[in-house]
């Protein structure tokens, strides 16, 4: 497939035919129609977060749920920021099954460190999506408690985080919980990024670091082609999974579309990882259907029939065919989930419209565990600054030489 | 009862040693502190007897060590890191600013981030470029970090061990031309000063002079031949330069009238310019001069054979306390 060039040299020209449809080594258990396909290495085979076996129609309709529940998320926080509500957001359109399979795939012990486009792996990890929306709102810069959910919070600079997750492995290493045998005791961090991320220096140190030491770490990339407005074939000339073999480790391409998939390779790199014999790349391949952020205008820059291809890979519809056509999931089974998704559309919308700002006096909270006496000054010279605007004392000329030192 | 005559070396190392001894959770990374020692040898011997895994000889890439030490710190660690030179610090300064200073404050103290990050800083060794800079300013400038700098193998011994005690980040800036220069003697049983305390290290009532790092011994150098000419000059080791205790800076320059400001460090925006403005606000009406300041020029650091025309030396300072004498 070759197409208009007015963008630069396009994938297949890069990579070469196999790009058409992400290419042969593409690890698919569901295609784009619905039907399951067999794979030499993979296999879907769901249990719950603490390793039990579950009835695959049952773990496949969860699936489902999951990645509606993330495109309703998605959908109306996107609406928000059109009202208003939010100062921004960041569109994960399109790449569900990359996330809720990666997600899924984890175990309780295990540690994420997310970008700030990880809704669906918050979504799994029990985050409440309210306080996604705080930090995009602008109330803080991410309301949730990393260590009860073992989920760290967003990271806005690029790549920064793959540092922090290879090094929170080392400290697993150091803990004795890895390779231990015990699958309720072994642990695996998973270290979330983009295709643009892949040209940072830290993720390339975190590759590094992580294939000298062994450590737990298993390096998701969702490869969404695009970073902003630039495309892959600008941050790579080989497809970037195989950039892993040149640091040391095993890197998988998978069908970023197809959750069975991305949770059965996610699951594997995360067992191998646990079991002590280090990191894996995981290249989830897939296509940002949104734009960048809300900000961001892609009509600029990409072509409405590439989009339009990717329609025809949407990660909901081909599970949803596969239920539907195998009787998997009754009529009344979807209802009940676009139910829930309405119900949720409408917790966000009245939670996001109710979230207070926090108080002026916030900023100074927790800039050091012991506050420097010169920090003290400011915070009370800011307040005594404050109250001179009380509109109910009366108002006095007063002396705030201290509130802007 | 335990005196030890010891160099900065050796009581950085005393230091470190300690504190891995108290908290099994200190770790420390950098290029070449395993077998090595360090290449000033400040983690000699630490590796043989805490192992690799808690001395740990990185993969060459100063963001890579500062990064991952940010996720053992997340894991619970107390990591303590070396930067082998000032000048090295760039690549890492990315993870230090936006992430190691920002964490505790991004997550509402939910992610404390004690870390410490060793930087050998200075000049007069005759080395080549990116070895002998003063980056100081560029750290006290970042709120949630704090900088200090030691002067001398006491401070050297304690500080350490209480900036990897405290659960803020500490930048430690070690002065390297003093590593293995003076002996002091370390008396285990006179207990430290506070890390985040300066200190009068000569009392005076002529001028006041403002040091710390290297810059401690050129001031006392100083102020010991304007003794010889009858100035009684005032030296205050700064030792913490994020946050800055002034109290006894105030008290100083209320009484001597004059502070002359010494630092390595480029005088444009260097510490020497927030200590200026403070001593200004402060003590405003007791100045009888301007607060002077001798510091690096604002070029880059030159040239080794003539690093010693860049750097602030006795001459220079005393140049300074005739000109605030006199005004």
């Amino acid at each position: 497939m070759s197409h208009s060039t007015d963008f630069g040299p396009d994938l297949v020209e890069v990579f070469g035919p196999s790009q058409v449809d992400g290419g042969p080594e593409l690890v698919q258990l569901l295609t784009p129609e619905g039907e399951r396909v067999e794979h030499p290495e993979f296999r879907y085979e769901p249990t719950d977060s603490d390793g039990k076996p579950i009835a695959e129609d049952e773990a496949i309709r969860g699936l489902y749920r999951d990645m509606v529940l993330t495109r309703r998320i998605d959908t109306e926080s996107t609406a928000l920021q059109r009202h208003g509500e939010l100062g921004i957001w960041a569109q994960l359109l399109g790449q569900e099954a990359a996330q809720i399979g990666a997600g899924r795939a984890l175990r309780p012990q295990d540690y994420v460190f997310p970008t700030y486009r990880e809704h669906g792996v918050a979504w799994c990890r029990g985050v409440d999506p309210l306080n996604l929306l705080s930090l995009f709102r602008g109330v803080d810069h991410g309301g949730w408690d990393p260590s009860a959910h073992n989920f760290g919070l967003y990271t806005i600079v690029i790549g920064a985080q793959a540092l922090h997750a290879t090094g929170y492995a080392m400290g697993m290493q150091r803990d004795g919980v890895v390779g231990t045998g015990d699958e309720a005791r072994d642990a695996a961090v998973v270290a979330h990024f983009g295709d643009g991320a892949s040209s940072q220096g830290d993720v390339n140190e975190a590759f590094i670091f992580a294939a000298s030491y062994n450590a737990p770490v298993v390096f998701f990339c969702q490869n969404n082609q695009w970073a902003i407005s630039e495309p892959i074939e600008r941050q790579s000339r080989i497809p970037l999974y195989q950039r892993a073999l040149g640091f040391g480790f095993p890197g998988i391409r998978v069908d970023g579309n197809d959750v069975l998939a991305t949770y059965a390779v996610t699951k594997a790199a995360l067992q191998r990882a646990r079991e002590g014999q280090g990191p894996t790349f995981v290249e989830a391949y897939t296509y940002r259907m949104g734009a960048h952020t809300t900000t961001d205008d892609p009509t600029r820059y990409r072509l409405d029939h590439d989009v339009e291809r990717w329609k025809l890979r949407d990660p909901i519809a081909r599970v949803k065919a596969y239920l539907a056509r195998n009787g998997a999931a009754s009529e009344s089974f979807f209802a009940k989930v676009a139910n829930e998704a309405d119900e949720l559309g409408h917790r966000l919308r009245e939670g996001c419209k109710a979230m207070p700002d926090p108080s002026p006096m916030a900023m100074f909270d927790q800039v050091y565990a012991e506050e420097p006496p010169e920090l003290a000054a400011q915070r009370e010279g800011f307040a005594a600054y404050l109250e001179t605007f009380d509109s109910s004392s009366v108002v006095e000329p007063v002396e705030t030489q201290g509130a802007g030192r | 009862m335990s005196t030890q005559r010891i160099t900065l070396a050796k009581g950085l190392n005393a230091g470190l040693r300690k504190a891995m001894e108290d908290d099994p959770k200190v770790l420390i990374m950098g290029e070449d502190v395993g077998k090595l020692g360090g290449v000033f040898r400040i983690t000699d011997g630490l590796q043989k007897d805490f192992g690799e895994d808690r001395v740990i000889d990185s993969p060459l890439a100063e963001s890579g060590i500062v990064g991952t030490a940010v996720g053992l710190a997340l894991r619970g660690y107390r990591p303590v890191v070396e930067i082998q030179f000032d000048g090295f610090v760039y690549p890492a300064y990315d993870q230090i600013v936006c992430q190691v200073a920002k964490m505790r404050f991004r997550s509402k103290g939910r992610n404390p981030m004690p870390m410490v990050i060793r930087i050998p800083f200075g000049g007069g060794i005759g080395a080549v470029e990116h070895h002998s800079e003063s980056p100081e300013a560029q750290f006290a400038h970042t709120p949630g970090l704090k900088v200090v700098a030691c002067s001398n193998p006491v401070d050297g011994y304690w500080m350490i061990q209480q900036a990897i005690a405290c659960d803020d980040p500490v930048i430690f800036l070690e002065p390297k031309r003093q590593y293995h220069a003076d002996k002091a003697d370390l008396d285990l049983d006179l207990a430290p000063d506070p890390l985040f305390a300066s200190r009068v290290v000569r009392r005076g009532t002529d001028v006041t002079v403002l040091a710390y790092g290297p810059t401690v011994k050129t001031a006392l150098r100083a102020a010991e031949a304007a003794a010889g000419e009858g100035r009684a000059l005032e030296v205050i080791d700064l030792r913490t330069l994020s946050p800055l205790d002034m109290d006894p800076v105030f008290e100083s320059v209320r009484r001597t009238g004059r502070a002359v400001v010494v630092h390595e460090a480029h005088v444009n925006l260097g510490l020497g310019s927030e200590l200026s403005a403070r001593v200004t606000e402060e003590c405003f009406y007791s100045l009888e001069a301007p607060v002077l300041r001798v510091g690096g020029f604002d070029t880059p650091y030159p040239a080794s054979r003539i690093e010693e025309e860049f750097l602030p030396d006795l001459d220079r300072v005393l140049d300074a306390v005739d000109r605030s004498l006199s005004f």
